[in-house]
């Protein structure tokens, strides 16, 4: 029942001073050092283990629980503080993508992959890429829609990547900083096992946007079918690594307030897909840019090929 | 001094050398002569060291002159041209035409202060104003495929023109990326390489495609 409790502390941020204060505690931990090997031990030999452990990622978050602890100690108005926020490699990146693109069902994105290191490389260079990618993918894919039209002329249209960037980085900021609220402040209301740092929903949703940068480019094809298949696949996976994030934080709230927790996460991450595809792109009108017959009157005729 | 006489030092320790500050190199005469030296002089050591970081751009090689002799005036020159070179764009409204002046201005030195800040924060050795200093030299391949661009768009603006100037910003557009990375990538921690090579790629690609969506009226 200790280990119980102890585990349940270890998920607030400031399990090292609880323990310091707490001079029971600091015999029981002695005994952890030994115990979390033998824990980790049996999560490998069982992978089966229940959908909760593995979502609350109780296997060994005590000692990066304590570790996270003592390592943001920087004051903020140092470089070293923000340093701390880009202490990833090139792997622990790389592995993070793949984590949001190939969602493994029951597997909590925050606790599998970032572990209390959430880094700001990914959500501020993934967002960036998505800019330029849509703004540039939009720009192409409207040359090839007007192509065969005698009265186009090409413009880069530079105005839209201003926009662009401005629509997904409040996206990426300002979404979760709401959700961290409204998370703290449920948090107060009903206690939680499972709370997120706001840097940790940062990643979370950095990463999950990965998913539309190949779709962006994907949607240069000018076919609304495929256009909005490929939408529907993509927002089926980055809203899958959202949900199962975020549905432990408010599983053991009301039921009605959960539901539309989620329900809202979702809602807002297809508007931005939607929304993206709706302005950047511009409906492909034509299947494919028509020949122009000339008629026996002289008037022409445009053929529409569905 | 009357307090001096308190003062005992002991006889074992010798109390001896030689209190004389080392001259410098340089005798006091040759702080005036830069004062003294015809404007010209003063112009051509700074054009001077401007055009040898130009050749070490376009042949790069492992030299340290680039980054121990920083300087921004050929940054500064570089965009400035670029911006001006993208001007004249077509456009039916102003929201639909190419970058103007001050947006291709502060995209290229934005970028450059995010990408050098973004290294610094991974743990690069290279300081703030050398990694400026290359990044903006770096340009230079990409002014020159811009100076061709226009040249080609005199000729004419169809296919044969688009693949011309898609292959020379292509080609420009690698080697601006190879030879900043060659500067930049060996003050990085070995283990995060790609990390702050991909941000200069990025920063690149966005130039080229501003010069090669370049219409003019």
């Amino acid at each position: 029942i200790t280990c119980l409790v102890m585990y349940l502390f270890a998920e607030f941020d400031d399990a090292a001073n609880l323990l310091a204060a707490n001079p029971d505690a600091t015999t029981i931990s002695i005994e952890e050092p030994v115990e979390i090997p033998k824990n980790q031990h049996s999560r490998l030999q069982e992978p089966g283990r229940e959908e909760d452990d593995e979502l609350l990622g109780t296997d060994d978050s005590d000692k990066t629980e304590l570790l996270a602890g003592q390592k943001k100690s920087a004051p903020f108005w140092t470089f070293e503080y923000y340093q701390t926020f880009f202490d990833v490699d090139t792997y622990q990146v790389l592995d993070r993508i793949k984590g949001s693109v190939f969602p493994v069902p029951g597997k909590n994105f925050v606790r599998l992959y970032i572990r209390s290191n959430p880094d700001l490389y990914g959500p501020f260079w993934i967002c960036a890429t998505l800019v330029f990618t849509i703004a540039v993918s939009g720009n192409l894919s409207n040359f090839i829609i007007h192509l065969g039209k005698p009265t186009y002329h090409y413009v880069p249209e530079f105005r839209k990547v201003s926009i662009a960037a401005t629509t997904i980085y409040a996206y990426a900021w300002l979404v979760p900083l709401a959700l961290w609220g409204f998370l703290m402040w449920r948090n107060s209301k009903v206690m939680n096992i499972v709370s997120y740092s706001f840097l940790e929903i940062v990643c979370v949703y950095g990463y999950s946007l990965f998913i539309y940068i190949p779709t962006a480019i994907l949607w240069i094809i000018p076919q609304k079918v495929v256009r909005w298949v490929l939408a529907v696949f993509s927002l089926c996976l980055s809203g899958s690594v959202l949900v199962m994030t975020f549905w432990p934080a408010v599983r053991d709230d009301n039921r009605r307030i959960a539901v539309a927790t989620v329900a809202t996460i979702l809602l807002f991450h297809a508007l931005l897909a939607v929304g993206c595809l709706a302005y950047f792109f511009d409906a492909p009108e034509l299947d494919f840019p028509a020949p122009i017959i000339p008629a026996h009157n002289g008037t022409t005729v445009v053929t529409k090929s569905h | 001094f009357p307090g001096l006489a308190d003062v005992s030092i002991s006889q074992d320790i010798p109390v001896e050398g030689e209190i004389t500050v080392p001259v410098g190199s340089h005798s006091p005469d040759e702080d005036y002569s830069t004062l003294d030296e015809p404007v010209k002089d003063t112009i051509m050591r700074d054009l001077k060291a401007v055009g040898k970081k130009f050749v070490h751009v376009m042949y790069p090689r492992k030299s340290s002159a680039l980054l121990r002799d920083w300087d921004l005036w050929g940054p500064l020159v570089l965009c400035v041209s670029l911006a001006l070179m993208l001007q004249g764009g077509s456009a039916d409204s102003k929201d639909d035409g190419g970058p103007q002046f001050a947006e291709v201005f502060v995209i290229i030195w934005f970028g450059a202060v995010v990408i050098t800040v973004n290294s610094k924060l991974l743990g690069g050795t290279i300081s703030f104003f050398q990694s400026l200093c290359v990044l903006g030299y770096c340009v230079l391949p990409l002014t020159v495929a811009m100076l061709v661009c226009r040249l080609v768009l005199l000729a004419g603006a169809g296919t044969v023109s688009f693949i011309i100037r898609l292959i020379v910003v292509g080609a420009m557009f690698g080697w601006s990326t190879l030879a900043s990375t060659a500067f930049l990538a060996d003050s990085q921690p070995p283990n995060r390489k790609a990390l702050v090579v991909y941000p200069i790629f990025l920063f690149y690609f966005v130039i080229s495609w501003m010069i090669l969506t370049f219409t003019p009226q």
